[in-house]
């Protein structure tokens, strides 16, 4: 059995449990949307005193910052006593294309020529890194909702503000994985 | 203890991105390139499956375990906020690989430079604070 887990899952196993995640947070009667946190660690650290966009009690968001540390936590599960070593699985047409920006096959679940100490800490790799996070922080506030918010949570209700915003993950994902990586990768 | 439910929900969360591999660079890279069904599974069965539970939701007025209505407030009408935000998401989502969920993963996955991109995911929200009122909504 735990050989079994110890594979990755496949996507349909996935899919229902997220599924499931989201319904037991309306069942504790709260909303699955991660990027909220984003704004909650701004107030906790005195950012209200400053923008008004961060003057709220944060403590009313307790639960969803429990949520975070538990996303930590099963990652660290996940790593430790779940995990097969295996490198994730891709397409050969993906390691292809990410061979031809200077990727090598995998070997884990991340790019070392992005995520090692060493690259992260040069100029141009922390550039990157600061700047994708910086992208996904701004526009997760700016659409008002990130993957969990609008892509589950939002989709699932039909709602069509959630369906512009999915929309537009997908223009902004494109645009950056055909137009901008050949420019900055190669 | 109240909180300690949210605790286990976020470390299954954390669990399922990590094991489904949805926390990995790789997997967002071959899902812009349209090049596995992987990614378009999971979410697609997240949706459909949330989809049918919302709706009986709705039509059995389920409550919460306080016993309370369980609501889905409509997200205020705008096209120029969701779609400029969403691109600028997607522009961050597809460099980094990671969604605000999965970077925590990540960290406590080891893989411990998703920090950087953590730290300045909330400074990009802290930005978003400063400029709100002169961005179009």
């Amino acid at each position: 059995m735990l050989e079994l887990i110890k594979q990755p899952w496949p996507w349909w196993i996935s899919g229902f449990l997220i599924s499931a995640i989201m319904f037991l947070l309306l069942y504790f009667g709260k909303s699955f949307g991660f990027s909220s946190n984003l704004r909650t660690i701004c107030a906790a650290a005195g950012g209200g005193k400053f923008v008004k966009f961060f003057d709220f009690n944060w403590r009313t968001q307790m639960w969803n910052l429990t949520f975070l540390l538990g996303a930590i936590l099963g990652g660290f599960i996940a790593s430790t006593m779940l995990s097969s070593g295996e490198p994730v699985q891709i397409s050969e047409q993906t390691i292809k294309d990410l061979g031809e920006l200077g990727f090598q096959p995998p070997t884990s679940l991340q790019p070392d020529e992005l995520f090692s100490m060493k690259n992260a800490f040069t100029l141009k790799g922390f550039l990157i890194l600061a700047l994708g996070g910086l992208m996904v922080g701004f526009g997760s506030r700016y659409a008002g909702g990130c993957t969990s918010g609008h892509a589950i949570s939002g989709m699932s209700d039909l709602q069509i503000p959630s369906l512009i915003a999915v929309i537009g993950f997908f223009a902004g994902g494109l645009l950056m994985t055909y137009l901008i990586f050949p420019l900055i990768f190669s | 203890m109240k909180l300690l439910k949210f605790l286990l929900v976020g470390m299954i969360f954390g669990i399922v991105m990590a094991k489904s591999e949805a926390m990995s660079w790789y997997r967002i890279q071959e899902m812009f390139r349209f090049q596995a069904f992987h990614m378009y599974g999971i979410i697609g069965t997240a949706v459909t499956l949330g989809v049918l539970g919302v709706l009986l939701i709705k039509k059995y007025s389920i409550r919460d375990f306080d016993g309370n209505p369980i609501l889905f407030p409509p997200k205020e009408k705008s096209v120029w906020r969701y779609l400029l935000g969403g691109i600028i998401f997607g522009l961050g989502w597809a460099l980094s690989g990671s969604c605000p969920g999965p970077m925590v993963v990540n960290i406590g996955y080891g893989f411990y430079t998703l920090t950087i991109v953590f730290f300045f995911a909330i400074v990009g929200t802290y930005l978003y604070g400063i400029v709100k009122n002169k961005l179009p909504h």
